[in-house]
This record gives C-alpha cells, structure tokens and sequence, in this order.
C-alpha cells in the first residue's frame, strides 16, 4: 500500500499526522479551559506554526497526548480519543463528550502529501476550533467554576463510547484523505443530562475549598510557564479517578489521570489554579456578596470591626447582648445604620452577636482595601479603651471620625446602655433631630456615592450634641435628583409623630367627646331621614 | 467550471441580525483564509500564520470563531451593518439575504475587462420576527444560539467535502485568486451582496441593477 508512496513523502505524511493529533488534543482542552482563546496573526512565518494556525502548545497538555500516543500514530483500528467530562464539587462526574481522531483503510493514493494534505489538515483544525465551540459541552466549560469542574482525558485505542448515556449524537468535523488512509475527526456528545439537572447547579454552597478568585490578581501570568503549575493538585485523588475508570482498557493506565481544566484565573496557558487559592478553605460566608444596598455597608463595616483593639473585645464580654438581632438586621438592610460606634463595647459585641458576614480580613482584594481604610480612618477611634460603657461612651463621644462634615453631633439618652434605643417609641424626646450616629462611611471602592460623602451639611443640625454625627449616605442613593434624599427620607419619616387618636389622653377624651355628640347626632339624622331616602332612591 | 451555491437559512429578531450574519459568514472566512504567502525566489512560497480569536455574542446564546484579523473583521462588519439597515428600512416583512461570494479572477484581453468567476456562492436567507415579550426574546437566545450552532455544522460539513478549489496561484497571479489587500491574513477574493426582498418575493431593483452591472462588466 505504501509502495507508490515516497519515503519523504511518508516521513512527511507521518509527521503531519503526529502534529496534527497534537494540535487537535490542543484546541479540544483549550476550548475546555472556559475562557475566550485569542491568538495573533502574523503575516510573517515563524515556521513553528503548524498547520499555518495560530494555536498555543499548553505543554502539559503536548506532554500528555504524548504519553498517551506512546510513540504510535493515530492509524486503522488505533483511534486518539479525548474525552471531556464534568466534575462536581460533591465528586460526582459524568463524561460530557468524546473527539475521536480515527483513520479509516479508505486511501486517495493521488493526493499530494505535502501540499493538499496540509492544507486540508489545516482547514480540518479551523473546523474543529469552529465545532468545539458548538457542542453543549463549550457552554458548561465557560461556566465551570465553583460548582463544577471540567475535566479532559486522552486516551489511545478503540473508542468507547458507554460513557456518553443514551442518545448522544455524533457530528463528524471532517476527513482527510491520505495515502495511506483517511484521516477522520468527530465527536460524540452527551444529549442526556438528566444526571445534571437533579443535581444543584445553583449557587448553593459548595462544598469542597472554596476558590475566591474573583477579586485576587493571579499570581500567574500569561508569561507563567504552565509546568510551574500543579495540575495534579486541583482534580481528584488517583483513586477516585481509578473507580471511575474501571473497565476501560490497558492504554488508559498510561493516562489514568483527568486533569482538570477550570481557568486559574486570566491564564490561557496554565490549567489549573494556582495551590495558593486551593489552600484556602475560606468559610462560606465569604461567598455571601452583599446582594442589597444596604448590606453592603452592614458587611463592610463588620469587616471593619475586626480590626478593632482587642480591648474592646475583652470590654465585650462584660455586656450581654442586648440587641435584637431582627434590629440589626432590619437597620442594616436599609441602611446600614448602626449605633455601634457611639457604644464601642456594646457594638462590638453586637457584631460579634449579630455578625455573620465573615471575619476574614484578606478573603477578597476589596475586603482588602476596605480593611485598610477602614483602620485608617479608625486610629482616632483606637485610643478608646472602654472598660466603662459608659465612660467609654463620653469618651467616644468627643472623637470626631473620618468623614465628619460638621462636629455636629446628635444627643441621644445619655444613660444609654441599649443599643439602637434610638428606635425606641420616644415620647420623651423633646429634640426635633433624629438621633442618629452613623459609622465613618463605607470606604469608596464601594460606595458609589464617594464623592457625596464629603459633600453637604449634616442634616438634623442641632444644639450642642454629644455624639458624631456623619451623614448618612445609603449606598446607590443620588443625592443630586431630588431636595430630598433616601436618607433625609428615611431619616425624616423615621420618628413620625404619633397619630392623634393613638395618644392616649387625647384618644379618650375624644372618644368620650363622640360618645356624648352621639345622641345629638342621631336626632339631627332622624330629623332629615326624609331628605336621606329620597337620595337612596336617586342613588338605585 | 460549476459554481457551488449554498443556502443557509436563519430566523432571527431584528437585534440578533448583525451577530447572526457576523457568525456565520466569519465561519465561512476562517475555512477560506489563508496566512499571507511570501514568495520565494525558487517559486516556492510559505504561509504566514493565522490566529483566531473567540467571540461572544451578545444577543445570541452563541460563540464563534473568527480570523483575528482586525482589518478583516471591519469590512465584514460594515456590510453587515449595510444589510441590516436596509433590511429594517425595507419596510419588507423583514426577509433579505446576503451573500458571500469567492470568486476568481480572470484576465481578459482589451478590451474586455477581468472577469469574476464565482466558485463558491453562501446565502444565507434572514427572516425577521418581531417578539412580544422578555421570556420570548430569552427562549429566542437560546433557540437561534442553537440554530446558528447547527448552520456552523452545515458549513464545516460543506467545506470540509473538499470540493474546488482554486489552484494556489503563483506570484503573479495572487491578485487573481486571493485579496492580498490585508496585511495580517489572505483570504480569497470575495464579495458581499444582499438584497431585501419586498412582498412579492423578489426584487426588482437589484435584479436590474445586477443585470445592468454585469452586462457593464464585460
């Protein structure tokens, strides 16, 4: 069969072959890292492109399809498979789809190796990069992530297709006819996922570490060369993996390893995240982003509190919790309004009461930054050593915080030992201002309103006040619209007055004022019944 | 020689029109370009690389491939955008059909001029539907990210037959089978037409214009 063909001819051809089964192996797990691939043309030929495609070598990957060949050439009977499958977080995997690289006995004995053949193997490789894109295996891929994980293996010899459920469906990418076979690339895909969607695909809380990369700059860089990763760390022990393929054939022990291919973070080149997110169990609440307005400053603020002196956490344990956790929460979801700075023990152990959003200084670079600024407006708070609430009280109280437009403080009760006692019914206050003391503002990067927080008078001026007072400035509130703000807003309708027939002296003595008009009523009604008849009969 | 024609067919909602027609004819470019060739003094040539680049649609549940060519993507886009403004100002029913045609280039002696052999013709026919409502245009995402997915499989499926092609031309002749114009990648000569059809299914104009313009083109 080979007769006709030319020994350079041959080399050539089995040259091709070889690069080609690796290129293809490339584009296949790049198209399962889950991000957008770019690459660059380049008008002039470096001669290291094959194919005359732009398609990076992850070196891993090369180093795998190699091991997996073992030397050998895709060839009649000897097909190169990689399969892709999903791996949840809970260890459960299905495999999604398989590509297979097959030659079949079918020669074209006319062709010409070393012009047609590459050329049609090139235009074979933009249709696979074309395809891959296409199966219902790209979508998951660029969604993998906390819930799931994408996995890739190669493997050499006969196709196994078991894996794939029932129903998968093939769609052939393309031939090449060579002579001295032709060259096939398909793939089979998984149609039924029905494994998947009983299984949560919501943001629930996953359960293995937990990769907050997000907000953190990757330590890697596209210049990282991809052997300094760990791929190994990221997938499943060998064992698991073994369990799962048991029963696929000798050549699979060559490469009895998934690797997986979730995105470190910006990398194209590298596969796997780096071992310092992975070893980061951070708790789950860290994932809790604010979902509200208001949360946003409730959480960053507890953030913030755990920078505090350890003297205030020792002064806590003195108090107990007075606090409502249903106030907390009901101030903190408009608003984050919180009394806690104007009694530092009691506050911090509201939070510590209360807090639930997480104590984790360096879990995000925004939590970073708030953290910083956040001690940094605190120094002058820190000198407060309370060891009496209410010394510690009078002592606050002559701070001036960060973000003060005014030392225009509010007076509260001074004997305050209750946290947000402010909300209690005051029939007492005879002061017209709301007795509100705000925290220093939520550090900019993430209020939007950064520019406001400096800007305009404190509102509810009033006389010689005890406490700081900052203006309150919700998160998202514009404040440049309208005269009247979400702030001036909630603070003004805050402490409504009472409703005349809900006080209690003027409620009865008006009650007992209509039940004396009653009967005088009753004899003017009596009197008219006439006139009040004839306009029912007009009404019907 | 006998030109192959293709029809590819879609139905799409007016803002899906431009990623729709951009996915589908940059697929059709990525099979029919090439890297710049640099010819060499023995007749031989070699061919510079091509890249590509992942494109996220924003109006389709939908990836595609194209040439990362910057030039290249511009006048793709700026026929694109053509068609779809005629085709909304058509005041049709909203059917149009745009075209890509790779063509060759034929010398002719004086005083006739060069002539354009199409070899390869892909129409891709547009229907505009107009949606009611949020949960429809979503499921429509979906199904024309779907759709446009198995018209990609439909022009893999074509090309990958390996039917004409022209022959790799030597130097002089480049012009005549590849636009050499772009400095980062070589497709072949091309062309993009569309026309909109009124209610009578065909259009009169651009039939006669075409007609006018061929009989000129000789």
């Amino acid at each position: 069969m080979d007769s006709e063909l030319s020994p350079q001819d041959k080399k050539d051809l089995d040259k091709f072959i070889k690069f080609f089964a690796l290129k293809t192996v490339q584009v296949i797990v790049q198209a399962r890292l889950g991000e957008k691939i770019c690459t660059r043309s380049s008008s002039s030929p470096t001669g290291s492109d094959w194919f005359n495609l732009g398609i990076k070598d992850i070196p891993e990957v090369t180093h795998e399809a190699k091991k997996a060949l073992a030397g050998q050439l895709p060839g009649i009977g000897r097909s190169m498979c990689v399969e892709i499958s999903l791996k949840t977080s809970e260890g459960d995997s299905m495999e999604l789809e398989t590509w297979c690289l097959e030659m079949n006995e079918k020669c074209d004995k006319d062709i010409k190796v070393s012009y047609t053949v590459y050329n049609r193997l090139s235009v074979l490789l933009k249709s696979l990069l074309a395809i891959t894109r296409v199966t219902p295996a790209y979508k998951l891929s660029r969604k993998q992530g906390h819930d799931y994980v994408i996995l890739y293996r190669i493997y050499f010899g006969e196709v196994q297709l078991s894996g794939l459920g029932e129903g998968f469906q093939t769609v052939r990418v393309g031939v090449v006819g060579t002579p001295i076979g032709t060259v096939t690339l398909s793939c089979a895909y998984r149609t039924n996922l029905a494994f998947m969607s009983n299984r949560q695909f919501e943001r629930s809380a996953p359960i293995m570490g937990i990769i907050v990369d997000h907000f953190v700059d990757p330590p890697c860089s596209s210049q990282r060369p991809a052997n300094m990763g760990q791929p190994c760390n990221y997938r499943a022990p060998d064992e698991e993996d073994g369990g799962q393929f048991a029963g696929v054939q000798d050549s699979q022990e060559v490469c009895n390893t998934s690797f997986s291919t979730s995105p470190p973070s910006q990398c194209v080149c590298t596969l796997s995240p780096s071992p310092s997110k992975l070893s980061k169990p951070l708790p789950l609440d860290s994932l809790q982003l604010p979902l509200a307005p208001g949360l946003v400053t409730h959480t960053l603020y507890a953030s913030r509190l755990s920078y505090q002196p350890p003297a205030l956490a020792a002064a806590a344990e003195l108090c107990h919790p007075v606090v409502n956790p249903n106030q907390v929460l009901h101030t903190g979801k408009e608003g984050g309004v919180v009394l806690v700075p104007a009694q530092p023990p009691q506050g911090a152990d509201t939070h510590l009461t209360v807090e639930h959003a997480p104590n984790t200084p360096g879990s995000s670079g925004e939590d970073d930054g708030l953290s910083q600024s956040g001690e940094g407006r605190r120094d002058d708070r820190r000198s407060v050593s309370p060891s009496d609430p209410v010394e510690s009280l009078n002592a606050f109280t002559r701070k001036v915080g960060a973000f003060v437009n005014k030392p225009n403080t509010q007076m509260t009760i001074a004997s305050l030992d209750l946290p947000f006692a402010a909300f209690a019914p005051r029939g007492l206050d005879t002061e017209e201002n709301d007795p509100m003391v705000h925290p220093p503002e939520s550090p900019p990067c993430l209020s939007p309103l950064q520019g406001s927080l400096h800007s305009e008078g404190s509102e509810g001026s009033g006389p010689q006040d005890d406490f700081v007072m900052v203006d309150f400035r919700p998160a998202f509130s514009k404040d440049d619209l309208l005269p009247m703000d979400l702030g001036t807003f909630y603070r003004e309708f805050q402490n409504p007055p009472q409703l005349a027939s809900l006080s209690l002296h003027i409620s009865s003595q008006s009650m007992a004022d209509d039940l004396d008009s009653l009967p005088e009523k009753l004899a003017v009604y009596e009197k008219n019944i006439d006139e009040f008849d004839a306009f029912v009969d007009m009404l019907q | 020689m006998n030109c192959r024609s293709e029809v590819l067919e879609v139905t799409v909602e007016a803002r899906q029109v431009e990623e729709a027609m951009l996915a589908l004819l940059h697929t059709i470019l990525l099979h029919r370009s090439t890297g710049k060739f640099h010819y060499k003094k023995e007749g031989t040539y070699s061919i510079g690389t091509v890249g590509t680049l992942d494109i996220d649609c924003d109006f389709i549940d939908f990836t595609f491939v194209r040439v990362s060519s910057e030039e290249l993507d511009r006048m793709i886009r700026k026929a694109v955008s053509e068609f779809k403004e005629a085709l909304s100002n058509s005041g049709s029913d909203g059917i149009g059909q745009i075209s890509l045609e790779f063509y060759q280039k034929k010398k002719s002696r004086w005083p006739f001029s060069d002539e354009c052999i199409p070899w390869e013709v892909w129409s891709i026919k547009v229907n505009v539907v107009n949606l009611a409502n949020e949960q429809e245009r979503q499921i429509c995402r979906e199904k024309v990210g779907e759709k446009l997915g198995e018209k990609v499989i439909n022009v893999v499926e074509v090309i990958n037959r390996h039917e004409y092609l022209p022959k790799m031309p030597t130097q002089s002749e480049v012009d005549n089978v590849f636009d050499t114009s772009l400095k980062d990648v070589q497709p072949y000569l091309y062309k993009i037409t569309y026309q909109i059809t009124d209610c009578l299914g065909t259009s009169v104009s651009t039939t006669m214009r075409r007609l006018i313009k061929d009989t000129l083109a000789l």
